[in-house]
């Protein structure tokens, strides 16, 4: 297969047209084949780029007798080559040769020759052999004469399987040593480099929203930088999608492109499920701008799910990638498999300047928020928690900004509210001793709005009280001063009523005095005396 | 037996190497001593003629073909083994 698509890319790609000289496989059979990769054999031998030539040996046929040598082979080969003119040429397998002809010490010579030949011709030769026992093939030979050795494998593990492929050597070339798994998809084969070596990606000092305005204000007011990698984790049913759309919203709004890797829900039910939070992701999916791979993460393995992202990022070119979770293709794999694999996705993502949104599961309850499940937390930029925070009778989801690099970020919890008007974050209630989300943060809110209506009126009454107080006051002032108007009235009477006797009796003296004929002033005294 | 020639052989050689001019004057002696008169031999040069190789599927030189009759037969080597090349043609020695 690896041949098949060096020639083809050969001939399609590089206009260097090849010979496939098959031994086990007809022209018919092998076109049917990889007619499945997208490669028409048919019509690159009819545009003289391909040259397809079965070599039938039937042991059965044949006898041997004394000396041969496989000049048959060469010259057909040449005559092949030399028909249209081509640069490479692919043997598969030569096991055939050792299963046809008896005598192996000729034909270990022999293959040794067409080395040489191949070399001498100019013609980049790959030649498939198959794995030996012990040794890379099974006559032990090949691998000592070619410049290149690439063994491909398939394992299996824990149900798995994964095809991967490894350089054993490369004569004059400095190459990869690791086994890099690979996967034959619809565009043929695809290899993924486990790591990038180095750490030179480019970085962007540009920021992008995330679609929530409030989570923008808390990560310093901007969002997070383009080509960063942002991983939402929380405990289920915190959020987590819903934050992941709502990014995908905000970066189709600006006419970016997105893709989204599903593993938990088909593109048609996120969809839905969206919509409830008031998130339409529909148009975005017409427009082309958004696309929806969904599968579930049970389909391949670890690393053939990225080589499949892979292919979906180079094809799509995105400038946002959600995956959501990553959590789910840990399924069953072991930690420090999964570690080093989102390390190469994340590289590979990054190299290409795409911001990236991963969601992660965090087992429910119990251990610690801090705990990211993958320990991939080390690798992300930006790392946002979404809690539950159950209380009062009810579930509550709060979200913080755990970590953020190169940007000052809030500390502060948020409390985030999904409805059909999309998500929100409120300000929870920081009381004296506590912090109150939902109905409690609600409740405690309308009590205090209480409480604050209660004192007012509270200072109204008195202030009545006051006024009321102050006019009885008044009244009685009123009522005092009344009474001491007319008991003044009463003393002035009195006194009046007083001097008018004393004038009376002193009149009456007077006239008595008259009458008596007695002096006129001081009778009183006379009469006292008397 | 018929007169028309039982076996019909193809040599496949390519060029004047040692090995096509000893499988050619084996095969010829063999013929002559055994088969004299039932038998047509084609010698094809494959280095003159590459287009031919693909029809008998030779990879080995020299090749002899025996196309009939049938079922196909082909001794590769140069022939210097007389008894085998006769139990390879199917043909007892008389």
């Amino acid at each position: 297969m690896l041949a098949m698509e060096f020639l083809v890319r050969g001939a399609t790609q590089f206009g260097e047209p090849g010979v496939f000289m098959m031994f086990e496989e007809n022209p018919a059979e092998l076109t049917a084949n990889v007619r499945s990769l997208g490669f028409d054999l048919k019509r690159l031998a009819a545009q003289k780029k391909l040259v397809l030539d079965h070599v039938h040996i039937e042991r059965s046929e044949i006898e041997e007798t004394g000396e041969y040598d496989l000049e048959g082979l060469f010259i057909r080969l040449g005559h092949a080559v030399k028909s249209i003119g081509a640069k490479r040429v692919v043997l598969d397998t030569v096991e055939a040769l050792f299963s046809g002809l008896p005598n192996h010490a000729i034909l270990r010579a022999e293959l040794r020759r067409l080395f040489r030949w191949l070399k001498d011709h100019g013609l980049t030769a790959v030649i498939t052999g198959e794995r030996g026992e012990r040794s890379l093939t099974r006559y032990g030979l090949e691998e000592y004469v070619a410049d290149c050795v690439i063994v491909l494998d398939q394992r299996i593990h824990e149900q798995i399987s994964t095809r991967r492929l490894r350089v054993l050597k490369y004569r004059g070339s400095a190459h990869g040593t690791n086994e890099y798994p690979f996967l034959i998809g619809e565009r043929g084969l695809s290899v993924l480099p486990i790591t990038s070596l180095r750490l030179d990606h480019q970085v962007s000092a540009k920021r992008i929203p995330t679609g929530i305005a409030r989570l923008d204000e808390m990560l310093g007011g901007k969002g997070v930088f383009r080509g960063s990698s942002v991983l939402v984790s929380g405990s289920p049913g915190t959020g987590k999608t819903s934050v992941g759309a709502k990014f995908i919203d905000a970066a189709c709004r600006r006419g970016e492109r997105v893709l989204l890797f599903a593993y938990e829900e088909s593109s048609a039910q996120i969809v839905r499920n969206m919509r409830s939070v008031g998130i339409d992701l529909e148009p975005w999916v017409e427009r082309g701008l958004l696309q929806i791979h969904s599968s579930r993460p049970t389909l391949h393995g670890l690393e053939q799910h990225l080589v499949m992202m892979h292919d979906a990022v180079s094809g799509f070119r995105p400038s946002v990638v959600v995956v959501d979770p990553i959590s789910n293709l840990s399924l069953d794999r072991n930690a420090s498999e999964v570690k080093p694999t989102l390390m190469r996705l994340i590289d590979f993502l990054k190299q290409q300047q795409i911001t990236t949104v991963f969601t992660s599961l965090t087992a429910g309850g119990g251990e610690t928020p801090e705990d990211s499940q993958l320990g991939v937390s080390s690798l992300m930029d930006t790392w946002l928690l979404l809690r539950n925070v159950e209380f009062n009778g009810e579930r509550n989801r709060t979200i913080y900004v755990l970590k953020s690099r190169g940007m000052a970020h809030s500390n502060q919890v948020r409390e985030f509210v999904l409805s059909d008007k999309g998500v929100k974050l409120v300000d929870v209630y920081l009381g004296a001793d506590r912090v109150l989300t939902g109905t409690a943060r609600v409740a405690q809110e309308e009590q205090e709005r209480a409480a604050a209506a209660l004192r007012e009126k509270d200072h109204q009454r008195r202030l009545g009280q006051l006024a009321n107080k102050q006019k009885a006051i008044d009244a009685q002032i009123a009522a005092l001063r009344a009474e001491a108007e007319a008991e003044a009235a009463e003393v002035a009477f009195a006194i009046a009523r007083q001097t008018l006797q004393e004038s009376t009796t002193q009149q009456n003296i007077d006239v008595m005095a008259q009458l008596r004929g007695g002096v006129k002033t001081g009778s009183s005294q006379k009469k006292g005396k008397q | 037996m018929s007169d028309a020639p039982v076996f019909e052989l193809r040599l496949y050689v390519a060029g004047q190497t040692a090995k096509s001019r000893a499988a050619c004057a084996n095969l010829k002696r063999i013929c002559e001593t055994h088969l004299a008169g039932q038998y047509r031999l084609e010698l094809i040069d494959l280095s003159k003629n590459p287009k031919l190789a693909a029809g008998d599927q030779i990879l080995a030189l020299p090749t002899l073909v025996r196309r009939l009759p049938k079922p196909v037969k082909k001794i590769i080597g140069d022939l210097s083994n007389e008894e085998r090349v006769l139990v390879g043609l199917d043909v007892r020695p008389v």
